[in-house]
């Protein structure tokens, strides 16, 4: 493995989700980090300093995704986080992270929603590593 | 207590106050609904200020003159329709003329009352036209309900079948993509996955189908003797390649073999519904214990398992449709959360239930009674041809 490569943490319940994450990413150069629930993630988080993070919003809390997000940000509000929610197809709502108020409240830099392709989502790593 | 809203539309005050003493204690008792249904008397002396009274506020029940001062009871009839005020009408006439009567039926009158009558007659007129109101609505309430059921039932088969479908084409995106190069053993995985999801859809769409032919009672039931030791010894052939594979040991040891008056088909989806459960919810290395016995009038079919158990509150709702008990350990055990209220809705079928004994990490026994009379089981309606045949 490169000196440089780059830990990203995927923390989504679905575990197909995972698989694919962590094959595309792998193949992609990244050091890649799984978890499949809230609980998962703080523990690797305890022990890790990932250097982005995609996160799920709905787990098995409602706002699993927000929570961790809150968490990552507080322990570096420089790594980046992606945010990928179902939420408006499960429940109506709708929102975006476009605006800086937005972003503020929500913590997230990026809010994805799914289904995600695939090449958006590495666009949008590839571009917050970048930064 | 049910109130209803009266409206008495007539130009002759004296009727009017007549109409309003008659019905002001009166009060009725109807099966239908809890407690007496009453009554709310406003009146109005033209159909110009009945239709305005009529808009304001919900009217259920109209007592309308035909002969008015302004526009006519007729009138003020093609007005509601126009207008779309729905109340039950019904049309006071001194002169019971046929034209008026086919006339204001046409416009909607459900029904006359003619001048002069007596206050019984007009209460009795009102009973008939408050239970008319009560039992409609109560169908409408029940439709309703149906169609919120039908609505849920749509949303949830939805989803189940969109997960599976994104998981797959997630699948195939990586394999035409190719990412971990040309060492197609790093594409195992993605292929088994995809292959558990689509068997999984497949038990969804067999469970849906099963579920909807039992509730429509519309499948042909074919009633035969049914030897129910030998479905279950097939149930656990069936099951008997993924038990052996994780080292599960199935027990079934000889007795009895009930003769059950039965369709084979509803007794075999019993049978491998709860096979397959204690198979897949099982640990690896662990038991299953299958019992048949006769008991009185009642055959006792039980399937218990050392598998990851219940706690009381998931085994509460384990029989309602789509339920799934999620949590860590059955996260990657696939289920349409159709095949135990299916089992369920069998065994009901049959005079019967099913029910369950839990114990979380330690293992579950389910057990299915279903009534065993000499006398074939009644066919449910709609299977006229369930009639068996003497064997």
């Amino acid at each position: 493995m490169e000196p440089n490569t780059k830990t990203v943490l995927v923390v989504d319940d679905d575990h197909d989700y995972l698989t694919q994450m962590q094959m595309r990413l792998e193949a992609a150069h990244y050091r890649v980090l799984t978890a499949d629930s809230e609980k998962e993630a703080e523990e690797l988080l305890a022990q890790t300093r990932p250097d982005l993070a995609v996160l799920d919003l709905m787990m098995e809390n409602m706002d699993a995704g927000f929570v961790l997000c809150h968490r990552i940000k507080k322990m570096d509000p420089k790594i980046p986080v992606i945010l990928v929610t179902a939420v408006s197809a499960e429940t109506g709502l709708d929102f975006e992270a476009a605006t800086p108020h937005e972003k503020s409240w929500m913590k997230a830099d990026v809010l994805l929603t799914k289904p995600v392709r695939f090449e958006q989502l590495q666009r949008e790593i590839d571009r917050l590593l970048k930064a | 207590m049910t109130r209803l809203n009266i409206l008495i539309v007539d130009d002759e005050l004296g009727m009017r106050l007549a109409v309003a003493r008659a019905l002001e204690h009166f009060s009725i008792t109807l099966p239908e609904v809890e407690g007496p249904v009453e009554f709310n008397i406003t009146q109005a002396g033209t159909g110009e200020e009945a239709l305005e009274l009529l808009e304001k506020g919900p009217v259920d029940i109209l007592l309308l003159d035909h002969k008015l001062p302004g526009i006519s009871g007729l009138d003020v009839l093609s007005e509601m329709a126009e207008r779309k005020i729905d109340c039950l009408t019904v049309m006071i006439t001194a002169y019971a003329s046929l034209d008026t009567a086919v006339a204001a039926t046409k416009r909607g009158a459900y029904d006359f009352l003619a001048k002069p009558f007596t206050p019984d007659e007009l209460k009795a007129t009102v009973r008939k036209m408050a239970k008319h109101l009560v039992l409609q609505r109560e169908a409408r309430k029940l439709a309703e309900e149906k169609r919120q059921v039908r609505f849920q039932l749509i949303s949830v088969v939805a989803h189940e079948l969109k997960a599976p479908i994104g998981a797959i084409e997630g699948y195939l995106y990586l394999l035409r993509d190719k990412p971990a190069g040309n060492d197609l053993a790093a594409y195992d995985k993605a292929i088994d996955r995809s292959i558990t999801r689509l068997q999984g859809m497949r038990k969804l769409i067999t469970d849906l189908l099963d579920m909807t032919r039992i509730e429509s009672g519309q499948k042909k039931r074919e009633i035969t003797p049914v030897d129910f030791r030998e479905v279950v010894q097939n149930a656990i052939d069936t099951a008997a390649p993924e038990a052996n594979a994780r080292g599960i040991a199935i027990n079934f040891p000889p007795g009895e073999a009930p003769v059950l008056w039965a369709d084979r088909g509803e007794i075999e989806i019993i049978a491998n519904n709860l096979l397959t459960n204690a198979v897949k919810y099982n640990r690896d290395g662990g038991r299953v214990d299958v019992t048949l016995c006769v008991d009185g009038e009642r055959l006792v079919f039980a399937v218990a398992d050392t598998g990851i158990g219940l706690t009381k509150d998931e085994a509460a709702k384990l029989f309602q449709d789509f339920v799934r008990i999620k949590n860590k350990k059955t996260k990657d055990i696939m289920g349409s959360g159709l095949g135990l209220s299916i089992v369920k809705k069998i065994a009901q079928i049959y005079g019967g239930d099913v029910a369950v004994q839990s114990e979380p990490d330690v293992g579950s026994t389910f057990t299915v009674t279903l009534r065993q009379d000499q006398t074939p089981p009644e066919a449910p309606a709609g299977s006229a041809d369930g009639q068996p045949t003497q064997a």
